[in-house]
């Protein structure tokens, strides 16, 4: 067969990207299209005591203003799909216009429909909105100590939930030799893809039918909750997510604006267009993390963990957003012992009401943060025990030959050689020579650190059974039709809707592979409800995994098929035939063949087939995975801090991963730098600020340090493959891995290169005047 | 991020500008590269009832050197000058500051003169005019004014420019020979503009007296300043390391330091000293 998986192809969804060819959202241009604005408060917590909107209407061009009170009758509060049971969780769903009160900077208050964007920008100037202002909560500490203000009066203290798993006798931390502890912040961050949101919908009166492009991550998740809160049939909503620039989680979320778009189309009868500015995007699509954790871990002497508790005290922002619930409960809890047999784990999560911008998924969601307290405390453990970090990483990761192994909190890490693989990033990055230099270096007065994150990660989401179980509102099996044309060409259809991650490519070079054609003759398309049958999406590092095995699926469905019919042309049984290289041949006598494209043309035309095989050449699979994938891997950094500024030069980065199965290396190690790009963006720079009345502080670029490439030194990446046995690619996602390696081991660097001076921990991100005022406190106390 | 409705209008030359700056009633804004202005508008922080703009006028465009003073166009991009031969050849820190400004596409379109005339505390070429004794070259009503750079920053964003004048050019004197200079630049992570940025001259003689020094900063505070006493302390010292060290420890003391997200005032003043000692060791060293 022609071998095209594994090889690195450049994408085949770029050049129509980078020449400006793309189809975003904001490139739909429709006859009488009208835009909206969105008028958003400028307080935390405020009630509403009138909005007058008279001015704004009177300005020329404007079509019509919507209050809270105008749409509530409308439109239905968007749900959130992820009700995690067990913990007693209050939902408090997202209204689509605030109409008494106000609970975070930025909620949307009203909208204008104008004729066109600028006239819409100028009427939010013109309506005027009363409010009392009242005292506000920000942060989740706060929030839930007695004497906070209150935002819902049916959630005392502002506990969403209080969720629970696991358990740790007393005994064990009683009776540990060694117990450490320690609380770490998982600092708010925003995941700021290059598109922001936006929407643009026409409504067609006749037919009833409502078509809503917009910037999705999940069509069908869209589909099925607006149709929901706007009361329109499944059939009747088409949802198309076009190009999408970017989503790291934050697109995954159902939002108001969209549906207030979708409304305002209904109501006027003409489309309606929306597209969310920078400044809107960092006040009203989700945030992401905001978790106090508190660790600890019982251990012993020579180095073994034993058990591992958490507390993790996590904001929800004032609502709950559509996964806000199980990013720090399941997402989280199930994977707080990290990448060790640890005997006993113990997670609790307190989700608290506060008034800041909702949180949910944001690439990793829960892993980064169970990642980085655990192997925060496994460096602070073998710190206390004067070991050497990667010493007590070898005495606890998860022993080769003892797959599936299943964690305390029931998760079936499923192949893997830790061992090999950590022991292949010490290799790469010289870690003996490194000790070495770094030995040399403090004798010099320079700060030299060397971090290790040895992670593992919970991806590949999801096995329906499992959804059902942990309070998830809709399957995680995935969709692939694959569509044989006359001609030979492929469309493949899938229910994952990628927005950046390459499956253009990687899809057609297993379906290129599998029939023995070019890729060229492969196209993948997605995104649209009224094409493809059913689909939950593309996040959790899923779409390989669980839609790639329906595709692999659905692909051999075709060929079972073609097989049937090529041997009826060549009057043999199907035993007899042999498919490789694009041709079906009669074992012993290759000259007797048909190709796959004379087949596609058999099939499609239909004119002789064999007994009770039906026209056309199409596989579907609706593919549900019988458990998770665990990418795992080994990360190493260096750091070199300034002691004058505090300022940390990243001089080295090393990750090794095995994300299972590797389709395409190329768009495998792209996968790696972005994730490894934030996740270094989170350790370093990368901060969400409000102030204590929950002004945003950190709204623009200005304020808000996204990496840039030359903040970053080459990155060194490799990878071990161990085909995962949960799909037929044997993949295992990578898109989540940097985000939930490089915190950890970016941190782990710094605090080893602060150890002359006694810092135990910093708060994320290590910004460098808080990396000098350590030092300044180090330098005193000796 | 959509800014108020304004008119729109471009001058052909400097007369042009001032008669429709006046004709403006003080709603005018002239625009040059629009790198400033533009975000602002957007932000609604500035709303101009009419854009004046002035890059066609090619009278304001170019590097030349007039006696011991390097005059640039205030329409110069900060490309232009990172590779202007005479930037290179006689004043080569201003290249070295120009090509620290923002990226590739800034300094394609921003210009000198709008660096300058806006005023950012945290834009680069404030401190390097200040260590280079720059002067700034008006047109107005009254004709032709020349006001040294010290005289012509007020505080963050604000100049003595009257509304109705153009800056026509900055002219940065060229330092005397055997002289060396520096800028060196903190990056914000975010903005990538000047957390601190310090540019320093400095020389001294064959017995390693300092005989002359300049040192401006920007980004620290309100305001590009000059470090007056801690030139002070160093002019006829040796030029040693514990003088150096000396020097720069009062080089926030001529400055208010100010306070973001990113860096506190105790932190930007805690980089002017160590900065002000890195460029001084650099030059005098
Ligand atoms: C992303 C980004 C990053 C940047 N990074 C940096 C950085 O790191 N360091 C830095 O120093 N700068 C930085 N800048 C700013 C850039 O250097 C400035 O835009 C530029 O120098 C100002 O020049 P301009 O031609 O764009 O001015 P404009 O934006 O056109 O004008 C700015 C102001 O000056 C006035 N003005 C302009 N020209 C004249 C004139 N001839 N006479 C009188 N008034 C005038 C205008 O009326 C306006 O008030 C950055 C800008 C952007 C957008």
């Amino acid at each position: 067969m022609t071998k095209v998986v594994g090889k690195p192809l450049k994408r085949k969804e770029d050049p129509k990207l980078i020449t400006g060819n793309g189809q975003f959202t904001d490139d739909i241009k429709l006859t009488g299209m009208l835009y909206m604005a969105v008028k958003r408060s400028q307080h935390a917590h405020a009630r509403i005591k009138r909005i007058s909107v008279d001015a704004a209407l009177k300005l020329p061009g404007v079509v019509a203003v919507y209050t809270g009170k105008d749409v509530q009758d409308k439109i239905k509060p968007i749900r959130s799909i992820w009700l995690v049971p067990g913990c007693d969780l209050i939902a408090k769903d997202r209204v689509p216009l605030a109409v008494d009160k106000v609970n975070y900077t930025g909620e949307a208050v009203a909208v204008v429909i104008a004729e066109s964007r600028y006239l819409a920008s100028d009427a939010l100037d013109l309506i005027d909105v009363v409010y009392e202002e009242l005292p506000a909560v920000v942060h989740q500490e706060a929030a839930i100590e007695g004497s906070a203000p209150v935002i819902y009066n049916d959630v005392p203290g502002n506990v969403a939930f209080t969720w629970k798993a696991g358990e740790v006798p007393e005994e064990v931390f009683a009776n540990a030799e060694v117990v450490v502890k320690q609380r770490f912040y998982e600092q708010r961050v925003a995941a700021n893809p290059m598109e922001t949101r936006g929407a643009v919908a026409q409504y067609n009166p006749g037919s009833g039918e409502l078509t809503l492009w917009c910037t999705s991550q999940n069509p069908h998740i869209h589909r099925l909750q607006y149709s929901e809160a706007l009361g329109i049939s499944e059939t009747k909503l088409r949802i198309i997510a076009p190009d999408v620039g970017g989503g790291f989680g934050a697109k995954i979320a159902v939002y108001t604006e969209e549906a207030l778009a979708a409304f305002a189309a209904m109501d006027l009868k003409q489309p309606v267009k929306w597209i969310e500015d920078r400044q809107e995007h960092f006040l009203a699509t989700s945030h992401a993390r905001d978790q106090v954790i508190t660790t600890e871990l019982a251990g012993t002497k020579d180095g073994k963990i034993l058990a591992i508790r958490t507390r993790n005290v996590a904001s929800l922002g004032a609502y709950l957003s559509t996964m806000g619930a199980g990013v720090p409960t399941i997402d989280f809890g199930l994977m707080v012992t990290g990448a060790y047999t640890i005997p006993y784990a113990q997670a609790e999560t307190i989700g608290v009401y506060t008034n800041t911008t909702p949180t949910d998924a944001y690439r990793g969601a829960g892993k980064p943060e169970a990642s980085y307290q655990i192997e925060r405390i496994v460096s602070l453990f073998a710190e206390k025990i004067g070991m050497d970090p990667v010493e007590v990483r070898r005495k606890n990761l998860v022993q080769k030959g003892s797959f599936p192994y299943t964690n305390p909190m029931g998760c079936n890490y499923d192949s893997g050689d830790y061992q090999k693989v950590l022991e292949q990033a010490l290799e790469a990055a010289g870690y003996a020579g490194l000790r070495k230099e770094q030995e040399e270096a403090r004798k010099n007065g320079r700060l030299l650190g060397i971090g290790i994150s040895t992670y593992v990660e919970l991806c590949g989401l999801g096995p329906s059974a499992v959804a059902g179980a942990i309070g998830f509102g809709g399957g995680l099996y995935e969709n692939c039709t694959v569509r044989v044309h006359p001609s030979g060409k492929v469309t493949v259809l899938t229910g994952a809707s990628p927005h950046g991650q390459g499956e253009g490519t990687t899809f057609a070079q297993v379906v290129a592979e599998k029939f023995g054609i070019p890729i060229e003759d492969v196209e993948l398309f997605h995104g649209d409800t009224h094409m493809i049958s059913m689909g939950w999406g593309t996040y959790g590092s899923r779409t390989t995994p669980v839609a790639g095995g329906a595709l692999a699926i659905a692909a051999d469905r075709v060929i079972e098929k073609a097989i049937k019919i090529a041997a009826h042309e060549l009057e043999v049984s199907p035993e007899e035939l042999k498919f490789e290289d694009g041709a079906f041949m009669v074992k012993g006598d290759p000259d007797k063949k048909r190709t796959f494209k004379e087949i596609a043309w058999s099939a499609n035309n239909a004119w002789n087939l064999p007994a009770g095989v039906e026209p056309a050449l199409e596989g579907q699979c609706f593919f549900d995975p019988p458990d998770f994938v665990y990418p795992f891997g080994a990360h190493i950094c260096v750091v070199e801090v300034d002691p004058d500024t505090g300022v940390v030069d990243l001089k080295k980065y090393v990750s090794v991963d095995d994300v299972g199965r590797i389709l395409n290396p190329l768009i495998v190690e792209g996968q790696v730098h972005g994730g490894l790009a934030q996740g270094i963006g989170q350790a370093l720079w990368e901060q969400t600020v409000y102030s204590e009345k929950g002004q945003l502080l950190s709204g623009t670029f200005m304020d808000y340090a996204m990496p840039k490439a030359k903040f970053f030194p080459m990155i060194e990446s490799s990878f071990v493959e161990s085909p995962s046995p949960v799909n037929p690619l044997g993949a295992k996602g990578v898109g989540e891995t940097g985000t939930t390696a490089a915190p950890s081991a970016v941190v782990n660097a710094v605090m080893d290169a602060l150890k002359p001076y006694g810092v135990v921990d910093l708060e994320m991100p290590l910004t460098p005047e808080k990396v000098w005022k350590a030092i300044q406190k180090g330098r005193a106390v000796k | 991020m959509i800014p108020v409705s304004f008119d729109y209008v471009r001058a052909a030359s400097i007369p042009e500008a001032i008669q429709l700056l006046k004709n403006s009633n003080g709603e005018g804004k002239l625009i040059a590269g629009g790198h400033s202005l533009v975000p602002l508008m957007k932000f609604r922080l500035s709303n101009p009832g009419t854009l004046i703009d002035i890059s066609d006028v090619n009278e304001m465009k170019g590097v030349g050197i007039v006696g011991s003073r390097l005059v640039v166009g205030a329409l110069t991009t900060h490309a232009e000058v990172a590779e202007d031969t005479a930037v290179l050849a006689h004043l080569p820190v201003l290249a070295e500051a120009a090509k620290q400004i923002g990226d590739m596409q800034v300094r394609n379109k921003g210009t000198v003169g709008g660096n300058i005339a806006h005023a950012d505390p945290s834009a680069d070429l404030p401190a390097v005019a200040l260590a280079l004794d720059a002067v700034v070259h008006l047109t107005g009503e009254d004709g032709e004014e020349k006001v040294p750079i010290q005289e012509f920053l007020l505080g963050p964003f604000i100049t003595s420019l009257p509304e109705t004048s153009v800056v026509t050019a900055i002219s940065f004197a060229v330092p005397p020979a055997g002289t060396q200079s520096t800028y060196l630049k903190y990056f914000h992570p975010a903005s990538g503009y000047a957390v601190v940025g310090v540019c320093a001259v400095g020389g001294k003689t064959a017995e390693g007296l300092v005989n002359h020094v300049r040192i401006g900063i920007t980004g620290a505070g309100d305001c590009a300043f000059r470090t007056e006493q801690a030139e002070k302390f160093l002019f006829g010292k040796p030029a040693t390391l514990e003088n150096i060290k000396q020097a720069a420890s009062l080089a926030a003391a001529d400055g208010d330091m100010g306070e973001d997200l990113f860096a506190s005032s105790e932190y930007r003043a805690h980089l002017c000293k160590v900065y002000t000692e890195r460029a001084l060791r650099k030059v005098l060293g």
